[in-house]
C-alpha cells in the first residue's frame, strides 16, 4: 500500500510535510510500509484487531445497553514524536506537574496564591473538586498528584498545546503498553529501524512510586489497586496494572478499617494494606468523609490516611488542579511558583466566569468548543462549528445559568496522522496523552496514548465517542 | 490471597467443568439414540433431569426432543446451567480475577465463550453434534492443561482444583443416578445387547469406557457402579474427585490428613472417609439412588462450609485482627 494519493489537506500532518514528503523521523517508517507486499498491511491490521479481541482488551461504555464491553479500535500506523520535540515536551510536562503539585499544597494550606490575587478565591470555593476535608492535609512526601495524564494537541501552526490536565485517575496507559506489544508483532522491521524508546518500564516505575509514598517505617509496604469493580469502564486497565505490578486488585468490599489500619480480607484472615492506588473518585472513596451513599469505598479510609497509616495515590483533593476553569490559570500558576514561563502553552481559553469572556463566548458559539468544568470523556461538551443552532442556543442558556461551570476554546485544527481506510490511507485528527509519575523524581513515560478520531473530519477522539488509538513512537 | 479472588477462581473452574459435563451428556445421548432399536422412545427426558432443571424445561419447551434439549442445555441464556450460561459465568469470574490468572488462561476462557456464543454455533450443534460437543470438551480440557502449565500451583491453583473436583464429583453422581433410573423401568432390556448399550453409554458419558474395560472387561451394573463411585484412580470417579478436592483443601490450609481445623475440612474429610471404606454391595443394599443422593447432599454441605470458611465477606472483628499479628 502506497502513500501516493495521500492528502494533508492544509492540516499539520504528523507524518508528511505540506509538500507530501515524509518528515525526517517518519522516513524509515514510510519506506518500510511502502515496501510491504500488496495486501500485507491490511492483513496485519486485521491480525492486530483479532489479537485485541482475543486478549479481551476492552472498555465498557456507560449508557449502552447493547453490551457492556467494546474493543477500543486500533490503527496499526504508528504516530511518531521526534527526539528533539520530545525533549521539549518532557521538560514542559515536568514543569507543569511540579507547579501543579505546589499549587495544590498551597490551596489546602496557606492559600498564598489566592491572597496574592493571582486566582480569585471564589473560583476555588465554588469548584466542585475542592475538598474542604483536605484542608491542612499533609500527604506523604508532600506529593499530591502522583499520576497525571496530560492531554496535548498540535495545531496547524505546528506548536503543541496543553488541552487538559488530568490529575484524577487518568486512564489509558494500559492501551499504551498493550498497543506497543501488538505493534512489535505487527511491524517488527519498521519498529527496529526507528529506534523507538521503550514504554515497558511503566508498571515497575508505578510500583516504585507507590512504595516510595508508603508510610516510612514500613520495610516492605503492601500496595494494592482499588477499583470500583468489573462494571467500571476502565476495569480492564485496573486489572492489567495490578497484574503488571503484581499487587492485589481490591474492591471496597475487600477492605475494612480496623484498629487504625486498612485491612484486606484474605482466605487466611486480614492483612494490612499500606498504599492504595485508587481508581475511585474522591467522592466515593470513603462514605464517612465524602458521599455517604457510596458503596464503592471504604468507611473510615480518610481517617487512616490522615493518621499516616495508609497512602493514597492520587491524594484526595487533587482534582482542584484539574478543574477546567483552573486550567486557564495554569500558565500564571507556573509563573507564580516557579518564576518561569510555561514551556508548553495552554490553548487560549475563555473563562465564562469573567463577564467579558462570557459575552464573547455566547456571541461566538459557532466558532468555539465549550466544555463543562468538571466533566471528562467528551461528556457535557459542545463543538460549536459542528452543532445545530438549537444545540448552540441550548448551550448558551446553560452558560448563562451557570457561568462558573464553563470555559470555551477556539476549535483547534488538530494535527492528523494517516490511518488505514479500506484499501488506502486517509488523514485523521489525533491528540496525545503522555503519562507522568511523581515519586522520588518526576518521570515522564517516553510514549503515550495517541487517540484518533476515526470518523472522517471528526475532532472528537474520546473512546466513549467512537475514537480509536494508535501506538506512539517516541524516537531516541 | 483475597477471599473474593479465591471465590472467583473456584467458580471459574467449576463453571468450565460444568460446561464440559453438559457437552458430554449431550454427545453421549446423541450417540446412544442412534444405537437403540427404531421406534423406541428417544431418551432425551433423562438428560434434562440430569442437570436438575426439569421443571424449567417443561415449562418452556413442553416436549423433550433432540432440538429442544440441545437448545435448552447448550444455548439457552435463561437456563443458568446451560453451556453458554456456564461459560458466561466462567468468563465473568475470570474477568474479575484477570490480574490473578495467566494471560493464556484468560485468552482461552475468552475464546471458549466466543466459540459457544457465536451466531453459527446452534446450527452446528444440531447438524454435527459430535464435532461441536467434542470441541467443547476439548476446550475445557485445554483450559485445564493451560492452567496446570502456566499457573503457579499455590493457593489460587488449589482453589481452582477444588472447584473443578467438587463439580465433577457432583456431575458423575448425577449421571449415574439418572441413568440408573432410566434403565430401571426397561427391564425388558436386561441381558440383551441394549443393556450393554445403556451401561456403555453411562460409561461413555464420563469418558470411562476404555478405562473400565481395562479394569473389569465385561460390563455389569455393580461393576460400573464400583468403578464410577469407588475407583481411586479414574479421574472422573467420585472417590477420586473427593480425594483430589480434599488434597486441594489441605494444600491451602496445611492441615495434616486425618485431622481438621475448620468445618470445610471436617465435612469433606468425612465424605472421603466414607468413600475410602465403603464397598459396592453396601451401596447396592442401601440403594444406589439413596446413596448418591446422600453424597450430593454432603458435597453441597461441604461446598457451603468452604464458602463460609474462605470466601464469605465476614464482618471485621477486632480480636481476629489482633490474633493475626497485624501489629508488629
Amino acid at each position: 500500500m502506497r502513500f501516493d494519493g495521500y492528502q494533508t489537506d492544509n492540516f499539520f500532518d504528523e507524518m508528511f510535510t505540506q509538500s507530501g514528503k515524509p518528515r525526517e523521523g517518519a522516513k524509515q517508517l514510510v519506506q518500510r510500509l511502502e515496501s510491504l507486499d500488496e495486501g500485507e498491511l491490511l492483513e496485519r491490521q486485521s491480525a492486530a484487531e483479532q489479537a485485541l479481541f482475543r486478549m479481551g482488551i476492552t472498555f465498557n461504555v456507560y449508557g449502552d445497553s447493547s453490551g457492556t464491553e467494546r474493543i477500543f479500535p486500533f490503527d496499526v500506523i504508528p504516530r511518531i514524536v521526534e527526539a528533539g520535540e520530545w525533549k521539549k515536551l518532557e521538560s514542559g510536562l515536568r514543569q507543569r506537574v511540579y507547579a501543579l503539585n505546589l499549587f495544590i499544597q498551597d490551596i489546602y494550606h496557606d492559600q498564598k496564591i489566592l491572597k496574592d490575587g493571582v486566582i480569585p478565591l471564589e473560583l476555588i470555593e465554588s469548584a466542585s473538586s475542592f475538598r474542604r476535608q483536605c484542608i491542612g492535609l499533609n500527604p506523604p512526601r508532600g506529593i499530591w498528584c502522583h499520576i497525571t495524564g496530560t492531554d496535548l494537541v498540535r495545531h496547524t501552526d505546528g506548536n503543541w498545546y496543553v488541552l487538559e490536565d488530568n490529575l484524577r485517575c487518568p486512564s489509558g496507559v494500559s492501551y499504551v503498553l498493550e498497543n506497543r506489544q501488538i505493534m512489535k508483532r505487527t511491524l517488527p522491521q519498521a519498529f527496529e529501524a526507528c529506534n523507538v524508546l521503550p514504554v515497558s518500564e511503566y508498571p515497575s516505575r508505578l510500583l516504585d512510586m507507590l512504595q516510595f509514598v508508603a508510610p516510612e517505617h514500613i520495610a516492605n509496604p503492601t500496595a494494592a489497586l482499588l477499583t470500583p469493580g468489573v462494571f467500571n469502564s476502565a476495569y480492564f486497565e485496573h486489572s492489567f496494572l495490578a497484574k503488571q505490578m503484581g499487587v492485589e486488585l481490591v474492591e471496597g468490599r475487600d477492605l475494612v478499617v480496623a484498629d487504625g489500619h486498612v485491612l484486606m480480607r484474605t482466605t487466611k484472615g486480614f492483612e494490612r494494606v499500606d498504599v492504595l492506588y485508587r481508581r475511585i473518585d474522591d467522592d466515593f472513596i470513603d462514605p464517612l468523609a465524602f458521599r455517604p451513599d457510596s458503596l464503592l469505598g471504604v468507611p473510615g479510609l480518610l481517617d487512616v490516611y490522615k493518621a499516616g497509616r495508609v497512602a493514597l495515590a492520587n491524594a484526595p483533593g487533587t482534582g482542584i488542579a484539574d478543574d477546567k476553569v483552573i486550567y486557564a490559570y495554569v500558565p500564571k500558576i507556573i509563573k507564580y511558583y516557579l518564576g518561569e514561563d510555561a514551556v508548553i502553552s495552554n490553548v487560549p481559553t475563555h473563562v465564562c466566569f469573567e463577564p467579558k469572556d462570557r459575552q464573547y463566548v455566547v456571541e461566538h458559539l459557532d466558532q468555539l468548543v465549550v466544555k463543562a468544568a468538571n466533566e471528562s470523556g467528551g461528556y457535557g461538551m459542545l463543538v460549536g462549528p459542528h452543532a445545530t443552532p438549537e444545540q448552540r442556543s441550548e448551550f448558551a442558556k446553560r452558560i448563562e445559568a451557570n457561568p462558573r461551570n464553563y470555559i470555551a476554546q477556539p476549535t483547534l485544527s488538530l494535527s492528523r496522522v494517516p490511518v488505514i481506510v479500506e484499501d488506502h490511507f486517509e488523514g485523521r485528527h489525533v491528540d496525545f496523552r503522555p503519562y507522568i509519575l511523581y515519586g522520588k523524581d518526576i518521570f515522564v513515560l517516553p510514549g503515550g496514548l495517541t487517540r484518533v478520531a476515526l470518523k472522517k473530519g471528526s475532532l472528537v477522539v474520546n473512546s466513549s465517542q467512537g475514537g480509536g488509538s494508535k501506538d506512539t513512537w517516541v524516537l531516541g | 490471597m483475597l477471599s473474593r479472588v479465591a471465590d472467583s477462581l473456584h467458580w471459574m473452574s467449576r463453571y468450565i467443568e460444568r460446561a464440559e459435563n453438559v457437552a458430554r451428556f449431550i454427545d453421549v445421548n446423541v450417540h446412544m439414540t442412534l444405537d437403540l432399536p427404531l421406534g423406541s422412545v428417544e431418551q432425551w427426558d433423562p438428560l434434562v433431569a440430569t442437570t436438575g432443571d426439569r421443571d424449567v424445561f417443561v415449562e418452556r419447551y413442553k416436549t423433550a426432543n433432540r432440538e429442544n434439549t440441545i437448545q435448552f442445555l447448550a444455548f439457552d441464556q435463561s437456563n443458568p446451567n446451560s453451556i453458554v450460561s456456564s461459560l458466561r459465568f466462567a468468563r465473568e469470574n475470570a474477568r474479575t480475577v484477570r490480574q490473578f490468572i495467566t494471560l493464556e488462561m484468560w485468552e482461552h476462557v475468552n475464546k471458549f465463550y466466543m466459540m459457544v456464543n457465536s451466531s453459527t454455533a446452534p446450527l452446528r450443534a444440531v447438524e454435527s453434534p459430535h464435532d461441536f460437543f467434542t470441541d467443547i470438551m476439548m476446550a475445557s480440557q485445554l483450559f485445564l492443561g493451560i492452567t496446570d502449565a502456566t499457573m503457579s500451583q499455590g493457593e489460587g491453583w488449589n482453589f481452582c482444583r477444588l472447584g473443578r473436583m467438587l463439580e465433577r464429583a457432583d456431575k458423575t453422581s448425577r449421571i449415574l443416578d439418572v441413568k440408573y433410573f432410566m434403565i430401571l423401568p426397561t427391564v425388558g432390556y436386561v441381558g440383551t445387547p441394549y443393556d450393554d448399550i445403556l451401561w456403555g453409554a453411562v460409561l461413555r458419558s464420563t469418558s470411562a469406557f476404555e478405562m473400565y474395560r481395562k479394569k473389569h472387561q465385561q460390563i455389569s451394573p455393580d461393576r460400573v457402579v464400583n468403578f464410577l463411585v469407588l475407583d481411586r484412580e479414574f479421574p472422573r470417579a467420585i472417590h477420586h474427585c473427593v480425594i483430589e478436592a480434599e488434597e486441594a483443601l489441605r494444600a491451602v490450609s496445611g492441615t495434616p490428613s486425618g485431622t481438621f481445623q475448620n468445618q470445610a475440612e471436617q465435612r469433606l474429610g468425612r465424605v472421603r472417609a466414607e468413600l475410602d471404606y465403603i464397598q459396592v454391595n453396601e451401596i447396592i443394599r442401601v440403594g444406589l439412588h439413596e446413596f448418591l443422593d446422600g453424597v450430593q447432599d454432603k458435597l453441597n454441605a461441604a461446598g457451603q462450609a468452604i464458602f463460609d470458611t474462605f470466601f464469605a465477606l465476614r464482618p471485621i472483628d477486632g480480636a481476629v485482627a489482633m490474633k493475626k499479628g497485624l501489629h508488629p
